[in-house]
């Protein structure tokens, strides 16, 4: 299916909708959003670029494998709580730099483990929606 | 009448009036793009619930829902016009 109007409309929202994600995951730990919610949106940007363009545009778009993305995002999540053990602190305990980082604010393990949050729900969800449309 | 008044008294009543309205459109629906639409409808509705109850409760933060809520509504429209465009073409 190739429509026009879609096409345009996907060129404008897939930026804003990472943005947007992005946004979610960063303010997750104070308010609503989080890594699950902002992984989330992110998919659904790529899933309406695949409706757009086709599933092998939205893939290359992507670049690497869903699956790879699940790895890393795993990686990333008990990478986290490794941290603490190096530390000699409880495994997933919360770890804050000392000082304040501009426009972040004080980042620390739970923005770390949000983040690996966030890369496994995005290649969960497109490993799904892409071998769902492919057959 | 201040608007949290209004919001709650009367915007509130009448988006819930028309969300059973539509709701027994999606359930008698004759076909599946009735259906389709009524969805559509109540995704809107939804929408508009949670921004007269930002404004009734001076949440903020209702308004990010209003936000997501409309960007994955687009989606699933979309993905259902796609889907049944591909089984009729079978």
């Amino acid at each position: 299916m190739k429509s026009c109007i879609l096409s345009t409309a996907t060129r404008y929202l897939l930026p804003l909708m990472l943005l947007f994600s992005i946004y979610l995951l960063l303010r997750g730990h104070n308010q609503p959003g989080g890594g699950f919610v902002g992984g989330l949106v992110a998919s659904t940007a790529f899933a309406l670029y695949m409706i757009a363009e086709g599933v092998l545009a939205a893939r290359r778009a992507l670049q690497v494998q869903p699956t790879t993305l699940i790895g890393i995002g795993l990686g990333i999540a008990a990478a986290s709580g490794g941290l603490d053990l190096l530390a000699g602190e409880p495994f997933l305990k919360g770890l804050w730099l000392p000082v304040a980082v501009p426009v972040l604010g004080k980042i620390g393990t739970p923005l770390m483990f949000d983040a690996g949050v966030y890369l496994v729900v995005l290649g969960v969800a497109l490993l799904i929606v892409f071998s769902m449309a492919e057959d | 009448m201040n608007p949290e008044n209004l919001a709650l008294n009367v915007a509130m009543p009448v988006l819930g009036v028309s969300l059973v309205m539509a709701f027994a459109r999606l359930v008698r629906g004759p076909n599946l793009v009735d259906r389709v639409v009524a969805v559509d409808l109540i995704g809107t509705l939804s929408i508009g619930i949670a921004g007269v109850y930002a404004v009734a409760t001076h949440q903020a933060v209702f308004l990010d829902v209003a936000v997501i809520l409309a960007m994955l509504l687009f989606l699933g429209t979309i993905a259902f016009a796609y889907f049944i465009e591909r089984r009729t073409e079978r």
